[in-house]
């Protein structure tokens, strides 16, 4: 008998690292930080005319409307998806389904149109930052004005945090992080070592200062 | 560091971006009718103005557009308007 593999996170080893990490910066006063794992989803990359986005068709298939602001995104199908502003044609879908079929249905309908569907579901992998200081510890790495003012739940960017190029989506109780896999590493050693600056300081060594 | 006006995305660190050259160097119309000289001139020969200059700059950490932006090579600060797609 062959072993049966089973699909894992790609970022697995990180699991319990981050549960145990957040559950030590539960017990601390004042910090409201979780960090996890994005689940791994399906991305299409949508590159079409903004003037095309708002055909029937398009919508009808996509199951809701493209953000045409830029730095923002809009659920599709009844919130299951997301699609993400990238640029003034170019949209990052995600939503947890088959990937393939996703791809052939919505380039049948882009494709005349002069636009173009990919899959790309392998190229980013993500973490979820929850709580109020999710923004303070993004706000350690990345230049952004990342106040919820400026930053309001419904935007996205694609900026730097730390060296790695991210995707940052701001959702009703923190943001999520969407980074390239071979950044991946990078990123959680990263996140891992920016959370320091929210951990208790050991007894004594405060005193050093 | 500066904070620069991409046409799309807004302002965003100077980090993100990366210069293209000038702007006021247009693609010959013939270019198979060029002499070699002429040629030569169009691929290597830039303007070195000090003072305002109009650049290429692509947002190559966000949504990695090509715009045209006016920076003053003295002081490295963005002066003028921010153009997507055109010089």
């Amino acid at each position: 008998m062959a072993d049966t593999l089973v699909p894992t996170h790609p970022l697995e080893r990180y699991l319990p690292v981050l549960a145990a990490l957040t559950e030590e910066l539960a017990a601390v006063p004042g910090v409201d930080l979780a960090l996890g794992l994005l689940p791994t989803t399906a991305a299409v990359d949508l590159r079409l005319d903004a003037r095309e986005a708002t055909t029937p068709d398009v919508v009808g298939t996509l199951g809701g409307r493209l953000p045409s602001t830029p730095n923002t995104w809009t659920t599709l199908d009844d919130g299951e998806g997301r699609a993400l502003w990238l640029g003034p044609d170019e949209w990052l879908l995600v939503a947890d389904r088959p990937a393939g079929p996703w791809e052939d249905a919505l380039r049948a309908v882009v494709g005349p149109r002069g636009g173009a569907a990919v899959d790309v579901s392998a190229q980013r992998t993500g973490f979820t930052l929850r709580g109020a200081d999710a923004r303070e510890l993004l706000a350690l790495g990345c230049a952004l004005d990342l106040r919820p003012a400026s930053f309001p739940p419904g935007s996205c960017a694609q900026t730097l945090l730390g060296q790695a190029g991210v995707l940052l989506v701001a959702v009703d109780t923190g943001v999520d992080v969407l980074v390239r896999r071979s950044f991946a590493d990078y990123l959680a050693a990263w996140l891992l070592d920016a959370a320091e600056e929210f951990r208790p300081i050991p007894a004594g060594e405060g005193d050093r200062a | 560091m500066q904070l620069i006006r991409c046409p799309w995305c807004g302002p965003r660190e100077e980090t993100e971006f990366h210069p293209g050259g000038p702007a006021t160097v247009p693609y010959p119309a013939d270019p198979a009718a060029l002499s070699d000289a002429d040629w030569a001139r169009f691929v290597f020969v830039r303007p070195n103005p000090k003072g305002p200059s109009r650049e290429w700059w692509a947002h190559s950490a966000g949504c990695r557009r090509w715009f045209a932006a006016e920076r003053d090579t003295r002081t490295h600060r963005f002066t003028g308007p921010m153009t997507a797609g055109a010089p």
